[in-house]
């Protein structure tokens, strides 16, 4: 019974990542933007479905949440800057190709020498002070019941604040880009952004 | 004209104003029982982050402005962090190791309550003003220099202004 439960659960992840790939491929061959960035907030989507189907509910939530929402709406933003239609484009580049295909396969040949996904004996799940110390011991360290904010806030909270830390800072990278206009279009917003740089040369 | 537009999305201002309390009462929710299920700090940030970008959305950009003024998200951004660091510094003084929560309270396992329950905080409140500041800068409209479809441009301005 447990061997067609793991069986029905890898069948649905392999259908789920299926359409992953068609999803990608749509994202590349469409020249209509707005269908692109719709079609990566369902990239999002279906991501965080692999991810419940893996049992991994605190990622599905954050990769729902961030992608499938704020990103689609940011990119919806972000278009509203530039044309819709993508430029055609005039030239297939296969040098490019050739080399993109090649790192891909090297990537690929590179994680065949990785545990197998769930392996029991992987160093990771043997290893005293990581995960069987978190599984085991999180309990009367801490007493948080939820394993994954335990490790996350108190075992790695390193790490978590260095998450913080780029979560910041790509606020500060957009707002230095994108941020400081309003307070000079405010003065004269009827007058063109040609008109306003003329005025201020003169 | 514009009152007419404003008409139009009558239903669509009445149902947000409903859901919006409702949607920030999830967002704590999930903030705060993030010990107990999935949720944390970063989930609870971006549902709070999502009403905000909602109110955006449907009012116009520059009500939103009005009651989340770019300034405050900048004081919060910097203070969710700071937040964060400083729970590991104030370890520090308390005598254990940087982000040593044992040290936080009388009993080591209330102290890695406190601590968890802090950080997380930290996260929300940076998550959440990260997100309505990206939503202002990526929604403030501007004519582009290269307009080969102004028209279209023009056109989704006046709805936008009319909202």
């Amino acid at each position: 019974m447990l061997d067609q439960i793991v069986f029905a659960e890898h069948l649905v992840v392999m259908v789920l990542l299926t359409v992953l790939i068609i999803l990608t491929l749509g994202i590349i061959y469409l020249k209509d933007l707005l269908a692109a960035v719709i079609l990566s907030g369902l990239y999002s989507l279906v991501s965080a479905g692999i991810f419940v189907a893996m049992d991994a509910v605190d990622v599905a939530f954050t990769e729902a949440a961030v992608g499938a929402g704020i990103s689609t709406i940011i990119l919806l933003g972000a278009l509203s800057f530039t044309k819709r239609e993508q430029k055609p484009q005039k030239h297939n580049n296969i040098p490019a190709l050739i080399i993109v295909c090649m790192t891909g396969a090297l990537l690929v040949y590179g994680t065949l020498d990785m545990p197998y996904y769930g392996d029991p004996n992987s160093p990771a799940n043997t290893h005293p002070k990581l995960a069987k110390h978190y599984l085991e011991k999180s309990k009367e360290e801490i007493d948080v019941p939820n394993v994954v904010t335990s490790v996350l806030a108190s075992y790695r909270g390193y790490d978590t604040l260095g998450e913080t830390a780029v979560v910041f800072t790509a606020a500060i990278g957009v707002l230095s880009l994108l941020g400081l206009r309003r307070r000079k279009r405010k003065e004269d917003p009827k007058l063109n952004e040609k008109q306003q740089r003329l005025q201020q040369n003169e | 004209m514009n009152q007419k537009l404003e008409q139009r999305h009558r239903v669509v201002q009445v149902v947000t104003k409903f859901l919006m309390p409702m949607i920030l009462l999830f967002a704590f929710y999930v903030q705060f029982h993030g010990d107990f299920g999935p949720g944390g700090g970063f989930q609870a940030g971006v549902i709070f982050a999502s009403v905000f970008i909602l109110h955006g959305l449907i009012f116009g950009e520059s009500r939103t402005r009005l009651v989340m003024p770019p300034g405050v998200l900048r004081i919060l951004m910097s203070f969710g962090v700071l937040l964060y660091a400083g729970t590991g510094v104030l370890s520090l003084f308390l005598g254990g190791n940087y982000l040593d929560y044992s040290v936080l309270a009388q009993d080591p396992i209330h102290g890695q309550h406190w601590g968890i329950f802090v950080v997380e905080l930290g996260v929300g409140i940076t998550v959440a003003a990260v997100m309505v500041s990206l939503f202002y800068c990526f929604s403030s409209r501007r004519k582009t220099e290269s307009s080969d479809d102004s028209e279209q441009e023009q056109g989704q301005k006046i709805e936008k202004d009319a909202l």
